[in-house]
């Protein structure tokens, strides 16, 4: 027993490396008076638990007695967290918000760790126990970092929505895991496969794969589990905004892929590479399907109706939580990996689009609509770089969102789902209204109050390319991304 | 012995209960009395299971459970009191500055 624990250790040295960089900078943060000490630590942490992962590329096995998966789906996904978590603490140096916190600024940085940690965790549990306590541990940390603003109101409020519906749902989730259990008597997810294959009642089963998919749908964000995300997107600093829309997303979308693939597949059947075999007893593919079409629509036709910024940009993100489960529902290789595409393009063109509103507001304290009116004409370089990740965010080609969207829909084509397709590509049109209503504010009208030209650092603008080459860059080459989630899909899912 | 079905029962009418007073109680700290009464419901649940079962496994989900409840009543509670301090209130309809 002892022996599997220290084996299994060297599979989770990354996680390791990342809970020493959360505890040694709580100590560094007591002892310099300068908090940037701690944002050097925290990257340093950061790149040393990336180089431990790429050690894990081509691994595929369980460690921990089964609860904890080390597989290239987890592999894809921690690569993409760490990315993400590296690209907002830059970001979070450059905002105000941030800095303004003087003595707490530390803190803000040691958080963003303990939130990779748990995220970490989501994209690998194998285990309801697991999943449960790496969820919490990912929600409880948002909660914290949503408020952090303490003596803002609209930060405080949005942290307290955020809680009560986190608590709520994760309540929610926990009956159907306790039903899940009474049924199986298991709460590992092989096990509870098998139990499902051989068959057990349905409509318990279908209950309590419903309230599941409630925890679930809250961590992505799917309507009808959307309410909280409006208020906690507005309310919150942006870089927390960022990471809740990127980085929480894609946790909590790796969950819910994990779970579909491992619980609902018949054990029974021949492998195949393609198209999965289904258990009959759930109709775990209609879920996803009512859910998808419900995000993405209300998503896209709420966000029509927005005057900020920060708001239109999380009905956006409701949006694409939308096309993302397009990919998920298809249930095959194609899909998932269209969806890991996707994933990547998101996290350049989102970050880059709420980075721009940052920088604005730092200027103007305002994320209002019409406070970008004239901007695109003062300062040009802010202008085209937001048209640009505001184009990508439709899927408009020669952009990185074009490329996600195409093969998204091409999986459900394949799958012969051409309604959902259509109606995919027509949500994408409607998102283009709201996207172009930004463009034009920017560029084709005049300011009515004299705004000053917004001049940005270097490191600002380096900040902004950054993710403006890849926006670009991934809409005109792509093989790359895709032999990488093509190989990613492969998820551990027993012998 | 005392059927499992009572228990189930039970647990899921404390469920109901604590799910009904999330959504029409106004009191922010009522609200989350009634969000770990959901999870007492889940925690009666499972320890039915497991006894029933002779599976220890899900007494052992309890303790985590409660463990997560406490970390989160406390979180919960400081952004309470962090709210307290800027509106004068916890009334959950006069928390609206943020709405559609």
């Amino acid at each position: 027993m002892l022996e599997q624990v220290y084996n299994s250790l060297q599979f989770i040295k990354p996680e390791l490396i990342l809970v020493g960089t959360l505890l040694v900078s709580i100590i560094v943060d007591l002892i310099f008076k300068n908090k940037k000490v701690v944002v050097a630590f925290v990257i340093l942490g950061l790149v040393l638990s990336f180089y431990y992962l790429t050690f894990l590329n081509s691994i595929n096995q369980l460690i921990f007695f089964n609860m904890y998966a080390i597989d290239p789906f987890a592999y894809f996904f921690k690569i993409f967290l760490l990315v993400a978590t590296i690209g907002i603490v830059l970001f979070s140096v450059l905002s105000k918000e941030i800095s303004d916190l003087k003595s707490r600024e530390g803190e803000f940085y040691y958080f963003l760790v303990a939130l990779t940690i748990g995220m970490f965790l989501m994209t690998s549990s194998t285990n309801l126990i697991m999943m449960y306590l790496a969820i919490e541990l990912t929600s409880l940390t948002s909660y914290m970092l949503a408020g952090f603003m303490k003596e803002e109101k609209s930060s405080s409020e949005a942290s307290l929505k955020y809680v009560l519906y986190g608590a709520f749902s994760s309540g929610m989730m926990l009956y159907g895991i306790s039903i899940i259990y009474g049924l199986t008597g298991s709460f590992d997810l092989l096990a509870i496969n098998m139990a499902i294959a051989d068959g057990v009642s349905s409509l318990a089963l279908l209950i309590s794969t419903v309230l599941m998919f409630v925890g679930f749908g809250y961590k992505i964000s799917a309507v009808p589990f959307h309410f909280w995300t409006p208020d906690v997107y507005e309310g919150s600093p942006i870089s927390v905004t960022t990471i809740l829309s990127v980085a929480s997303k894609a946790a909590g979308f790796s969950m819910l892929m994990r779970t579909a693939k491992i619980m609902f597949i018949d054990p029974y059947a021949a492998p195949t590479v393609n198209d999965w075999q289904i258990i009959d007893s759930v109709p775990i593919v209609e879920i996803l399907t009512i859910l998808s079409v419900l995000t993405m629509t209300l998503g896209n036709l709420v966000a029509i109706w927005q005057s900020n910024l920060k708001r239109l940009l999380a009905y956006s993100s409701i949006a694409h939580a939308g096309y993302l489960l397009l990919g998920v529902l298809t249930m095959n290789n194609e899909g998932y990996s269209a969806t890991l595409i996707y994933f990547v393009t998101y996290l350049f063109m989102n970050v880059g689009a709420f980075l721009i509103v940052m920088l604005v507001s730092n200027k103007l304290n305002s994320s209002d609509i019409d406070s970008y009116k004239g901007l695109g004409m003062k300062s040009p370089f802010i202008g085209v770089m937001f048209a640009l990740f505001l184009i990508s965010l439709t899927g408009l080609p020669p952009t990185a969102g074009f490329v996600g969207k195409l093969y998204i829909f091409a999986a459900l084509v394949n799958k012969k789902l051409i309604l959902l397709a259509v109606i995919g590509v027509l949500n994408s049109v409607v998102s283009l209204y709201y996207y172009v209503r930004i463009f034009r504010n920017m560029f084709l009208r005049e300011s009515d109050i004299e705004t000053p030209e917004i001049k940005l650092s270097l490191a600002e603008k380096l900040l902004i390319l950054v993710f403006a080459i890849p926006t670009i860059g991934l809409g005109l080459y792509f093989a790359p991304l895709v032999e990488f989630a093509h190989a990613s899909v492969e998820i551990f899912s027993g012998n | 012995m005392i059927p499992l079905n009572y228990y189930l029962l039970f647990a899921a009418f404390l469920f109901s209960v604590g799910v009904v007073g999330v959504l029409i109680r106004r009191n922010a700290i009522i609200v989350f009395m009634c969000i770990e009464l959901m999870l007492n419901s889940v925690n009666l649940t499972f320890i039915a299971f497991s006894a029933f079962m002779g599976n220890a496994i899900g007494q052992m989900f309890v303790f985590f459970v409660m463990t997560v409840a406490a970390a989160e009543a406390a979180v919960g509670l400081a952004i309470i009191i962090a709210l307290f301090r800027n509106k004068k209130t916890i009334n959950i309809d006069q928390i609206n500055l943020l709405k559609w």
